[in-house]
């Protein structure tokens, strides 16, 4: 079975993602230094609170530089849940404009729903639209997901977005290139479908580049799906 | 678009689970594992645990529930946070932003916040800071005073703090509260239904999301705190003790009432 490395950097509910991967009798180890992300097949970056100060954290612990390695040059797949996902953009602007991973182009920035009406933050359980041939959402109709959050991502690219949820106007519920995906939501903490999202970052091929993708909307817009020699 | 929720709560002192009549007689219910498992049934979208036990360190080896000894909050926590697949709120007894790192380590996503924040209001802002606003949930304890206005009250019910729900509320946004869950001290055990003028108050003085609790005797109360006193999300206590199947049957009724509400259903893992 290939193993989950669960990055625990101190910015994460941890136990809450290790709980429900455990439930699902995966195979999970915590990452908390660059050497542990050696022992991981794939990756999964949780996070709660603001942007910068996750951030800083994965500085502290020199995983942004081994992160790199594991999840862009080597093709590691990689899930960023919550502020995990957000910090995949270039810039958050949450109390401070401070600089992220940079594998997903954009930037986050805090949720406008209040202009018409809506309370933020957005929290509780919403429908999303996903792109059907992305593998996260394999045997999933009409999902419903916890959210939790003021900020959202903003990708440069539309292509990136691959599921999108509706809070005073469509934000990037989740995004995807290659082998990085991110979901705004908390799928440990969605019951039923967040489990079998989580299930399926798991279990999903790796293939090379030839992914299927949506006539006019490719999913894989940098066509860069490659497989780790198994 | 956002559903409303339905949100269980449990009471626990002095580990383990309790029913509460206007903040003063307790009745013992059981172990905090089963009646979770049992509360944790698919039709919840969310749990809140309130520990109301004067004390930090009690014993749970209790012969007469049939239990093994869990000997603290934190196991208790854990325990519980291993079994239950949506999000899960913790407050009681919080007073550092250690202990509410203490509660987010070991399972709990959010932090319910009251008395500590009363007495040094900073307090929020520091939770804020420390785990986003999102984390951090500020329970407003109100007793009714004359005609259509509050007070609120500090230390489970015991101290007048002179300050205005609605005011408070106002105060706890700008400081960083992520959502204000509002509890009626007169409604509490009381089955009467909400304090509809009370929600309403805080649902418009705020742009947070806010959670009403206190009150409900009857499904119906449900939706009458979604309707009637506009809030985003409602809780109760005692009432989900009292039949099978009783997330459920909520659920149901705030279905069946047109709310717009996860579809009830009986799914399992």
């Amino acid at each position: 079975m290939e193993r989950i490395g669960l990055i625990d950097y101190g910015a994460g509910n941890t136990t809450s993602v290790l709980n429900a991967l455990e439930h699902l009798r995966l195979d999970v180890t915590l990452a908390r230094t660059p050497e542990d992300l050696e022992n991981a097949d794939r990756l999964i970056l949780p996070g709660v609170g603001a942007f910068a100060s996750a951030m800083r954290k994965l500085e502290r612990l020199a995983l942004v530089d081994a992160l790199g390695d594991h999840v862009v040059e080597r093709k590691k797949p990689f899930l960023g849940i919550c502020v995990g996902m957000q910090l995949l953009a270039d810039l958050g602007h949450e109390f401070e404009t401070y600089p992220g991973l940079g594998y997903v182009a954009g930037e986050v920035k805090r949720l406008r729903a209040e202009e018409v009406g809506l309370r933020v933050p957005h929290i509780g359980w919403n429908e999303v639209d996903y792109d059907p041939s992305c593998p996260l959402f394999e045997g999933m109709s009409a999902p419903a997901f916890y959210f939790v959050h003021s900020y959202v991502i903003e990708p440069s690219d539309p292509t990136s977005t691959v599921a999108t949820c509706l809070h005073g106007g469509p934000f990037a519920a989740a995004v995807r290139r290659g082998n990085i995906f991110g979901v705004q939501f908390h799928p440990e903490k969605s019951q039923r479908d967040g489990l079998k999202l989580l299930e399926n970052f798991a279990s999903f091929e790796v293939t090379r580049g030839d992914e299927p993708t949506r006539q006019g909307r490719p999913s894989v817009a940098d066509g860069s799906l490659v497989i780790r020699s198994r | 678009m956002l559903k409303n929720r339905l949100i269980p709560v449990v009471l626990l002192r002095e580990g383990v689970v309790v029913q509460s009549k206007r903040f003063g007689r307790y009745q013992l219910l059981g172990n905090p594992a089963t009646i979770v498992e049992r509360l944790s049934d698919w039709a919840s979208d969310e749990l809140i645990y309130l520990d109301i036990s004067g004390r930090r360190d009690y014993d749970l080896g209790r012969d007469d529930l049939a239990q093994g000894r869990t000997s603290d909050l934190l196991s208790i926590l854990r325990e519980i946070s291993r079994r239950c697949f949506m999000p899960m709120a913790f407050g009681g007894g919080l007073r550092t932003v250690e202990d509410c790192a203490e509660r987010v380590a070991n399972g709990a996503d959010k932090v319910v916040i009251n008395t500590q924040a009363l007495h040094e209001p900073e307090f929020i802002d520091r939770c804020a800071k420390e785990f986003g606003a999102q984390c951090v949930v500020v329970c407003i304890d109100a007793k009714q005073t004359v005609d259509q206005t509050w007070e609120v009250f500090a230390e489970r019910g015991k101290r007048p703090t002179g300050r205005s729900p609605d005011q408070w509320a106002k105060e706890c946004q700008e400081r960083g509260a992520g959502e204000i869950l509002i509890q009626s001290i007169d409604r509490d055990g009381t089955g009467q239904g909400y304090d509809v003028p009370l929600v309403r108050s805080i649902a418009r003085a705020v742009q947070v999301p806010v959670i009403a609790l206190g009150g409900v005797g009857q499904w119906g109360h449900l939706a009458d705190g979604l309707i009637e006193g506009e809030a985003d999300a409602v809780s109760a206590a005692n009432i989900f003790n009292y039949s099978e199947n009783s997330v459920l049957k909520a659920k149901r009724s705030l279905f069946e009432a047109g709310l717009n509400v996860r579809e009830p259903s009986l799914a399992s893992h």
